[in-house]
């Protein structure tokens, strides 16, 4: 990622009290604050006897307030800008708690406008792991020559291994434009795109798009550019689906361990649920039915409504793939419960393995009476490597939910320059043909070397076949063996070893000591300088401390 | 092609997956589809329907092709600091910082420099329809209320609402005094609003308006900033037809009034900006949500997640628009040729027996059919929107698609269209008049 100068909030909005503009006045904390001491610090006979009531009444205040709606905003405003104290860190407490309401009001204090609720889990500062590592490596990017005590960024899924092959593609066929037309006029015209297009995607663009997803991902089917609605990147794909098939507070299982985003992806806006279905390193956390019809009861014990299954196929963050049989019986399972299965197959070129990739596409081919419930996501963030072109699909059976997504995606489109370029490249079929096996190649080289690499240091990782990471088995280097164990051992690789990789705490997986590394951002020679800081790091915890 | 939800009778959609929220079976779509079925074409389809509905700007096309064939390093990837992989791979929500620092430099130019705009607070979404979703988003919850002059865009039914739940409450605005927004519709509006127990986050005005093409008083905006100021509530200033104004003085942006008030209190101000109108290039999906609010920023970017624009895109406005040669140049131009077509139109109309609001902006001029309703009521406008569609063949906007509480407006856009349609399209219009007129007097006689 590219680093973009200061960044200008780190921390929650709330602590923006202490910023030049509006602020609540601190004198108000302090009036709470200073009767309360002498309740606090016990002195007692006529302090107490005056002090008490003047608590209670304040407390009635801030009861009677939260009450009135809507609040009388003061007239007049406050001269000094108020300086963060220590009461004005009481006053952000009791804010929080009562966000919607100018409590804490008294003359002169400035009370800044009301936004909604979900401002406040959106804007505060990253604390899952996951995020903090993806923060600290892009501050600190190792590089071999340049930088080499920076960060290896491990923890992110991004496939650096064929772009390559994509830039010279770009070169020869659109003469480097990035307006990527191809024609007589080597591309640099706007004519055609410039103007309202389809929200869903242009019709060329649905038809190569189809035409990609039948080779890499349907294999033995086909799919129909018809069904296909455009979104810009996996991410609104997902959320769209998250809107049009459930309401707010109704719920999706999930196989965990899942990918961290999915948490902000489904849930910011659309009040969404996620209840983790846990896989275990004994069945090389493939899914259980039972598990998953456990967590089904346990929801409806609840009260929770569940309205589908959310898979990823190939999985992220473990890389395997789901065998024919388990995707037949979750078509089982979704039907006995009457359910959706949203199929998220984002990595299913991205294969190196034996086993073989079966989409939820061919599951149903055969299935008329169930075609209404599956739904797959796609995008070329990770198949094709381009995440900053914004490129998804939406691809369902269900002719309302195209309905309502065609008209949904109006808010996150495809930009037309991008619709061209993609179209372009992805009609060349003798060029995705060889990107697809030289990235395969690529992929499992990279693997096999990253693999050998780790049990040279005595680290296992699961059988996996597809993705870009694999899923490392560092549970005998942590101690206790929990997640607190785990946490420090994430700490380690990242402050000492100056290693980001992905606990698998942050993915919900419900066994301590596994990690995701991801091996596609490397170069050949950058391994065994990740192996060696990884040794350095096991010597550490093996050593008594 | 009529959507239809379809219930299937196994697994069932969301609330809002069936609601009809989206609109799009309103007026203001169905002229849409008619154009679809029968588009008018200079020589395959001389008697198709004219499509004056939608409200995008192909005057100044040639200016862009002309700098894009002028300026090949613009558009390619090779010669840029970071090339084709770093871009590919790109996909932070900050945005680049480049096409941040164009797009900020754009909308001080587009405001003639009266205004500062700062690429810190350049929040970018794909479109203004996904920066309009944002704003509503953040500053308000489900139930809650936003109060939106009239009339207004019909989008904003959809674009506000629907995912959001958030509740439109209008602020009505009469021909009276060209429809400008008064401190008591505003307070009405409010109170209104108060009275079903709805909870107003914040007040989203449309300066330059659509669908009125007219600027909003410099008065009148520092009367509304006193409004939300004192019910302590949010302002969003959807100003993407800013460029379009006829008359650069003419237009004055939420910000300049900001900065002349030491931007005290501007932290509940917000700027949705575009280049789809101002700029033409609407499939590129480029908008803006800058705002004066840091909290709101921040969220607003992380946000951005759902609608990034794209990297590839975002490379090739940034030269383009870094260029300030040929963007004061096609400003300039742009507002000029503007400024014709809307005399051509207001003139045309004029010959034909029919007024318009005296406009200043846009891409649309806001007619006045109201003398020719058979009734003062929604249906006698909505009677002459269908025989005008249906018979002269021109796809207009009826204003009560735009909430507007006036019967007889109309929105008719002109700069979608060459000049060669638009005159087509004021002849047809004009033996409409005629014939219209002629029966009334024979009735009238008889």
């Amino acid at each position: 990622m590219t680093q973009t100068g200061h960044r200008r909030i780190q921390n929650s909005g709330l602590e923006d009290e202490s910023r030049e503009q509006s602020s609540q006045s601190s004198t108000t904390g302090m009036r709470l604050i200073v009767p309360l001491q002498g309740i606090v610090q016990g002195r007692g006979g006529l302090i107490l006897g005056s002090v008490i009531p003047c608590a209670m009444f304040y407390f009635l205040q801030f009861y009677l307030k939260r009450r009135r709606s809507p609040p009388n905003p003061p007239q007049e405003q406050t001269s000094n800008p108020p300086s963060p104290t220590d009461s004005s860190s009481n006053l952000t407490e009791l804010s929080r708690s009562a966000s919607r309401s100018n409590l804490l009001l008294s003359r002169g204090s400035i009370v800044r406008p009301h936004v909604s609720a979900r401002v406040h889990s959106i804007a505060k500062a990253n604390d899952s792991p996951y995020y903090i590592g993806l923060d600290r490596a892009s501050a600190d990017p190792y590089d071999g020559l340049n930088n080499p005590n920076g960060v290896i960024q491990l923890g992110l899924a991004e496939n650096r291994l064929t772009l390559d092959l994509i830039e010279n593609w770009i070169t020869e066929k659109l003469s480097d434009s990035i307006l990527g037309g191809g024609d007589s006029r080597g591309g640099l015209s706007v004519s055609g795109i410039a103007t309202y297009q389809p929200f869903d995607g242009m019709m060329e663009l649905k038809v190569a798009m189809a035409g990609f997803m039948s080779q890499v991902v349907g294999r033995t089917v086909s799919f129909d550019p018809s069904q296909i609605v455009l979104t810009s990147g996996a991410t609104p794909a997902i959320e769209i689906l998250c809107f049009s098939l459930a309401d707010q507070g109704n719920a999706f299982l999930i196989p965990a361990p899942y990918y961290p985003g999915f948490d902000r992806d489904m849930k910011w806006r659309t009040g969404v649920e996620l209840i983790p279905v846990h896989c275990r390193s004994s069945d090389n956390f493939a899914l259980s039915i039972p598990a998953l019809d456990q967590a089904f009861n346990q929801a409806r014990k609840r009260g929770q409504k569940v309205r589908g299954i959310l898979l990823s196929n190939p999985s992220n963050p473990v890389g395997n793939l789901m065998t024919r049989e388990t995707l037949f019986s979750l078509l089982d399972f979704a039907r006995e419960k009457n359910i959706h299965i949203i199929s998220d197959e984002l990595f299913a070129a991205s294969t190196f393995g034996d086993e073989e990739f079966v989409s939820m596409a061919e599951i149903i081919d055969s299935q008329d009476a169930d075609k209404d419930r599956v739904h797959i996501v796609y995008g070329l963030s990770k198949d094709l490597a381009l995440p900053g072109f914004r490129v998804g699909v939406i691809y369902s059976f269900n002719e309302s939910v195209l309905a309502v997504s065609r008209k949904m995606t109006r808010f996150s489109p495809i930009s037309s320059p991008t619709q061209r370029l993609v179209t372009c490249m992805l009609s060349d079929t003798t060029f995705i043909k060889e990107h697809t096996e030289r990235n395969r190649e690529r992929l499992r080289a990279m693997y096999d070397l990253f693999l050998e690499g780790l049990k040279q240091v005595g680290i296992d990782c699961t059988k996996s076949s597809g993705g870009l990471y694999c899923w490392v088995d560092m549970s005998g280097l942590i101690r206790p063996y929990n997640e607190k164990g785990e946490l420090d051992l994430w700490d380690k690789l990242l402050n000492v070893a100056k290693i980001n990789a992905t606990p698998g705490s942050a993915c919900h997986c419900i066994e301590p000591g596994w990690f995701r590394c991801c091996f596609t951002t490397l170069d050949e020679k950058d391994i065994p300088v990740v192996i060696e800081r990884i040794r350095g790091v096991i010597e550490t915890c093996k050593s008594p401390s | 092609m009529a959507i239809e939800i379809v219930q299937p009778s196994g697994v069932g959609l969301s609330k809002i997956a069936v609601s009809e929220t989206h609109g799009e079976n309103s007026p203001y779509f169905a002229g849409w589809k008619a154009y679809d079925e029968n588009p008018y074409h200079e020589k395959d389809n001389p008697s198709g329907v004219i499509q004056m509905g939608l409200a995008e700007n192909q005057v100044s096309f040639d200016l862009l092709e002309k700098y894009l064939e002028s300026n090949q390093e613009a558009a390619s990837w090779g010669k840029k600091v970071s090339g084709f992989k770093e871009n590919a791979l790109f996909q932070d929500y900050h945005g680049l910082l480049s096409f941040r620092k164009a797009m900020a430099s754009f909308m001080e130019k587009v405001r003639g420099g009266k205004a500062k705009f700062d690429p810190e607070r350049v929040v970018l979404t794909a479109g203004a329809t996904a920066a309009n979703e944002l704003l509503t988003f953040i500053l308000a919850d489900p139930g809650d209320a936003l109060l939106i002059p009239t009339p207004y865009y019909p989008g904003f039914d959809r674009d506000l609402r629907w995912r959001t739940g958030v509740e439109i409450v209008p602020i009505h605005c009469e021909s009276s005094n060209n429809f400008q927004i008064t401190p008591e519709a505003l307070e009405s509006a409010y109170d209104h609003a108060t009275s079903m127990n709805m909870k107003v986050r914040g007040v989203l005005i449309t300066n330059p308006s659509n669908p009125l093409g007219a600027t909003v008083q410099r008065k009148v905006l520092e009367e509304i900033l006193d409004f939300v100021t004192r019910k302590n509530i949010h302002l969003v200033s959807d100003e993407i037809y800013s460029g379009s104004v006829f008359h650069s003085h003419e237009f004055i942006s939420i910000a300049e009034i900001l900065e002349s008030r030491n931007h005290q209190d501007s932290e509940r101000c917000h700027i949705v900006y575009s280049l789809s109108k101002d700029l033409g290039l609407p499939g590129f999906r480029v908008g803006t949500v800058y705002s004066y609010n840091d909290q709101v920023v921040t969220t607003a970017r992380r946000m951005s997640s759902f609608t990034l624009i794209s990297s590839q895109t975002q490379l090739l406005l940034a030269t383009m628009l870094s260029d300030s040669e040929f963007t004061e140049k096609y400003i300039e131009i742009n507002r000029e040729r503007l400024r014709k077509r809307y005399e051509t139109i207001v003139d045309g109309l004029k010959r034909a027996g029919i007024e318009c609001l005296k406009g200043n902006a846009g891409l649309f001029c806001w007619m006045n059919l109201s003398p020719y309703l058979s009734e003062n009521t929604k249906s006698g406008e909505l009677e002459i929107w269908k025989t005008i569609m249906e018979e002269v063949r021109l796809n207009i906007s009826p204003g009560s698609s735009c909430r507007c509480s006036e019967a007889g407006w109309f929105r008719v856009c002109f700069a979608n269209m060459s000049e060669e349609t638009l005159e087509v399209a004021l002849l047809r219009l004009h033996e409409f008049m005629d014939t219209r007129r002629r029966e009334r007097n024979m009735l009238s006689v008889l």
